[in-house]
């Protein structure tokens, strides 16, 4: 990109180089946003409600398209037609600000994610960091609007919003750190580059401080992006719809779009620090196929854990803002700490890692995989709901 | 602007401006019309104040004018999601005053439409309350059984949500054929289905830590405040109508009265109230085997004149509602139409507690403790 760039500076020397620099920002910038993160979230949206519905016993939107596949396309649309409502009591320029903040602030979270090896629009050296800063945009944002829209229920989520990045954010950093001391760098690419593709050259197998890291992540990064159990800012059953009570049309759907490709996000970066990132084998040496295949391997591994926080949605309860408080500082920082000066000890003991514990460490968690497979077994009765149809019906 | 507020406990908490917030007449959790005026600090609760009458229909009044048969499908509407056990209510109140005697099988076609709709109820409570705290999931789940009852009920009598199945003197009709099959089919589907909602909601570890201990009514407080059903029964009061100031054919059956035992914080907290109900249901499926087995032939209504004119007197009935006690307060002149009826309903004694209930409770808490109480708005108001 950069190469490419420089190159159309030198090519046509009448425009000034900076010009060139902006016009091709904004160009690739619109490329990316409107060919990979606008339609990832919106889909994201379509197979969010497909899931829920399984889980529910529910159908789920199934018109427009094959199975619904282009409701995100038709709601998108028809929010784009509506309305733009803006009460009369609010502050207007906050009002109409605190949407494009929040996509904002996620959109410009995929500049340092790493799609493939050669894929990423800018592998700063500070990666991660930066990841981790901007999406805090996202919370500003929300803020903006609970305090902008002049309800007592959207300030409460926005003060919620508040509450919890104060929380989470020092848990998150601290995950962080053990998988960045391993790696030696902030780089995200640097980061993928220190793992191999096979599970056990996986920075989360690496010891069980990374393990504990790596679940630790996952939950602050639920909290992050407001998902149940940490929906608390739009705590639907309590604070009407939070921050995003007073919006409606295409401004509310925003904040929803963000909420969806915030879920793709933290999948790239659990995938990306604990998972091995985008790494496959080097089966070829066509270069195009092999960023072909570390693409698809990206995609899939971020999409689980997508997928997980659907199924967490689905199924869990939503906590309390005084037991968030509590489970994030009480717990999680003491941990965070701890696991910080355990992978620290463990890199001096263990230079070069030790194969043995990455093997144990693999073991450890497909163990935990099969017990849970063998509880939700357990617990699933059998699917005779299909069988019994409606019960007025005659047995037959 | 005070920097510090003491509660009526004791307790010292930092503190800002006080905020007055409305919840509801409109709110996704107030489970119908229903207002709270909360007084809150930041989102501890000074007290939430409930301003109910939304919702109010003067179906008391229309009881005065419709007459005593055909005020019937008027009971539908006091609690619409269990309008079989008001049916009964209303129809026992028009028979001890005109001295009719019901048929034995009509008896038990009442009992078995009126278990039905206490699973009805309480599966939509437990979901609800599984809803309110967050987990959308259970809610579905819960709804798609009751859908099965509502299936049955349809065919039992052409309604989904306002029977209007009972008549003074019986039913208006008999359990249709092949019906007791089906409904045992549906148990035989059901039971394993609460222990599944034990698995997927009751024993989640969020879910415990947000109900247990939360808004706790003590055994006296209960009493005092008058607390009836599951409500009271959470707190360890063992007092069942159908037990100890038994109607119908319910002596004739065997069931256990479930009780609050404070499995996870102390007796008469949210999770009590919730888990007392999920028994219940239990209990009820118990029931209906029962009734099922011992269904007597016969048949379904008494003979009651076109023009039923009851003696004059009063009386006052009390009926085991899903939501509890409810007493039916009626006098007749001796006219085709009721002096005077008044309802005492479940969740209007529950409403009274709230706010006591809610002095330094987070706003999310009230939520639960409203489901927890299971408070059907228009019932509140009829």
């Amino acid at each position: 990109m950069q190469a490419y760039l420089d190159a159309v500076a030198t090519g046509y020397p009448t425009l000034p180089p900076f010009v060139v620099y902006l016009l091709g920002m904004l160009a690739f910038g619109a490329l990316v946003v409107f060919v990979f993160i606008l339609p990832v979230a919106g889909i994201t949206s379509w197979v969010e409600r497909r899931v829920w519905a399984r889980i529910q016993s529910r159908i789920g939107p199934n018109r427009v398209g094959p199975g619904g596949f282009l409701q995100w396309l038709a709601d998108g649309l028809k929010n784009l037609l509506k309305e733009d409502v803006i009460p009369a009591a609010v502050d207007v320029p906050l009002f109409r600000l605190a949407p494009y903040v929040v996509v904002a602030g996620f959109c410009a979270a995929f500049v340092a994610l790493p799609f493939a090896g050669s894929l990423i629009i800018a592998d700063l050296n500070i990666g991660i960091l930066y990841v981790s800063a901007i999406t805090s945009l996202v919370v500003i944002g929300i803020l903006m609007a609970g305090w902008s829209s002049n309800n007592k229920w959207s300030m409460l989520g926005g003060i919620r919003s508040a509450t919890q990045i104060i929380c989470y954010e020092i848990p998150v950093g601290l995950s962080i750190f053990p998988a960045v001391l391993l790696s030696g760098t902030l780089s995200m690419q640097g980061i993928v580059a220190a793992q191999g593709w096979a599970p056990t050259s996986w920075h989360m197998f690496h010891s069980p401080f990374l393990f504990v890291a790596f679940v630790m992540f996952f939950v602050g990064a639920l909290a992050e992006g407001n998902r149940t159990p940490f929906d608390l800012p739009e705590a639907d059953s309590e604070l009407v719809a939070g921050f995003a009570t007073e919006y409606s049309g295409m401004r509310s759907l925003l904040f929803f779009l963000a909420e969806w490709g915030n879920l793709y996000v933290i999948g790239v970066l659990v995938s990306t620090l604990f998972m091995g990132g985008w790494q496959v084998p080097r089966f070829t040496d066509n270069t195009t196929l092999l960023t072909v295949a570390q693409f698809a391997t990206m995609f899939l591994k971020a999409y689980f854990w997508v997928f997980v926080a659907m199924w967490v949605r689905a199924t869990l309860p939503r906590v309390r803002v005084d037991q968030f408080m509590t489970l994030c500082w009480k717990y999680m920082v003491p941990i965070g700490l701890v696991n910080v000066i355990g992978t620290a000890v463990v890199m001096v003991m263990l230079p070069n890692g030790s194969a043995v514990l990455r093997w144990m460490m693999a073991a450890v968690a497909v163990a935990i995989l099969v017990q849970f497979a063998r509880r939700v077994r357990f617990h699933l009765r059998r699917a005779d709901y299909g069988r019994l149809g409606r019960i007025s019906e005659d047995p037959a | 602007m005070s920097l510090e507020l003491e509660f009526d406990d004791g307790r010292e908490v930092f503190a800002t401006e006080e905020m007055t917030l409305n919840m509801g007449p409109q709110h996704p959790s107030t489970h119908g019309v229903l207002r709270f005026i909360i007084r809150a600090d930041g989102e501890v609760m000074r007290s939430a104040k409930a301003d109910v009458g939304y919702l109010h229909r003067s179906i008391e009044k229309i009881a005065e004018k419709v007459g005593w048969r055909g005020f019937m499908p008027y009971t539908d509407r006091v609690d619409y999601v269990a309008a079989m056990t008001t049916n009964q209510a209303w129809a026992m109140a028009a028979e001890v005053l005109g001295g009719v005697t019901v048929p034995r099988r009509g008896e038990y076609c009442r009992v078995i439409a009126a278990e039905l709709g206490r699973i009805c109820s309480h599966l939509l409570a437990a979901g609800a309350m599984g809803m309110d705290i967050g987990a959308i999931t259970p809610f579905t789940h819960a709804v798609r059984e009751r859908e099965l009852i509502n299936d049955l009920l349809e065919e039992l009598c052409g309604a989904r949500l306002t029977f209007n199945y009972m008549r003074v003197g019986g039913v208006a009709w008999d359990l249709p054929p092949g019906f007791g099959a089906k409904v045992l089919r549906f148990l035989d589907h059901f039971e394993p289905y609460v222990d599944e909602l034990d698995d997927l909601l009751s024993n989640n570890k969020i879910y415990i830590e947000r109900l247990a201990g939360v808004a706790v009514v003590t055994r006296e407080r209960a009493i005092a405040y008058n607390l009836v059903g599951p409500n009271l029964r959470a707190s360890g009061v063992k007092y069942d109508i159908r037990k100890h100031l038994p109607y119908s054919v319910y002596p004739e059956f065997e069931f256990d009265v479930p009780i609050g035992m404070g499995l996870h914080g102390s007796v008469g907290d949210c999770w009590d109230r919730y888990i007392v109900r999920l028994h219940e249901m239990r209990q009820s499926a118990r029931i209906l085997r029962q009734a099922l087995e011992g269904l007597p032939e016969g048949p379904v209504i008494a003979k009651v004149p076109r023009n039923y004119k009851p003696a004059a007197g009063e009386i006052h009935v009390h009926v085991e509602t899903p939501r509890g006690d409810q007493s039916w307060y009626v006098v007749a002149d001796g006219t085709e139409y009721p002096y005077r009826v008044h309802i005492r309903t479940g969740s209007f004694a529950a409403m009274s507690i709230i706010e006591e209930l809610s002095r330094g409770l987070m706003v999310a808490d009230l939520v639960a403790l409203i489901a927890s109480f299971d408070i059907v708005a228009p019932e509140v108001d009829r």
